[in-house]
């Protein structure tokens, strides 16, 4: 399945946590490839991988999201099945209801899969998502491979 | 590759002054990219929150990946859950 080498990386950065979770801004970040019925699909023409992302609002109502990311790499049944399997959004509400997180974010974001060129990923869009989180205020964010 | 791509979104995300934290299904890979804090599952890929209409092992291994936040081991930090492992069921 692995046809092209993962390249070794650096130093980690490191921004760690001085607050209590309870009192943290928490956004989710998923690479399954998720779309609003409205958002233009991710696009799998895209040699090396389609490194755009979509915003996710945090209001949505989950079944409204579409699986974009379609690989023979994994079984995407059970996330047809419940998304919160990749995209746990429904799991941070109740985080949120009993208080052991502060609050979701007002959006969350979804990347796809099967990136085997990462370049325009770790140079344009992954830092865009980076400051966009930060200007919000999420002081935490949980990601999710599929 | 999926568990390549959060690994790199993470460490930009961390970068930007985000605390981060992920769930991995292939440690070999996360061991590579050395985001600053994972957990990696013993789950089968396009399942990385265990089974599906599972909230409560949804639930615990969320809760354990939000332990490695608390954690004051310098990142990488890469740890294994302590949940089992689903029954694959074959479709």
């Amino acid at each position: 399945m692995r046809a092209y080498p993962i390249k070794s990386y650096g130093i980690t950065p490191n921004t760690p946590l001085h607050k209590e979770l309870s009192r943290c801004r928490v956004a989710l970040i998923t690479t399954a490839g998720l779309h609003l019925q409205e958002q233009k699909p991710y696009n799998d023409r895209i040699i090396g991988g389609d490194c755009s992302y979509r915003e996710i609002p945090n209001t949505l109502e989950t079944q409204s999201l579409a699986l974009g990311h379609r690989s023979k790499a994994f079984d995407a049944s059970g996330t047809r099945d419940d998304i919160n399997l990749v995209f746990p959004l429904e799991r941070f509400r109740e985080l949120e209801n009993e208080g052991k997180i502060g609050a979701l974010n007002d959006r969350h974001f979804s990347f796809m899969g099967s990136i085997t060129k990462p370049r325009p990923l770790i140079e344009k869009t992954a830092p865009e998502v980076g400051q966009k989180l930060k200007a919000d205020g999420v002081e935490v964010a949980f990601l999710t491979p599929v | 590759m999926c568990n390549q791509s959060v690994g790199l979104i993470q460490r930009a995300v961390e970068l930007a002054g985000v605390s981060t934290v992920s769930i991995t299904l292939d440690e070999s890979i996360t061991k590579r990219v050395k985001p600053p804090r994972a957990l990696a599952v013993p789950y089968r890929f396009g399942y990385p929150l265990g089974e599906p209409n599972n909230p409560a092992l949804q639930h615990a291994i969320i809760m354990e990946a939000l332990a490695l936040l608390q954690d004051e081991a310098p990142p990488p930090i890469l740890k294994s859950s302590r949940r089992a492992p689903c029954a694959v069921t074959l479709g």
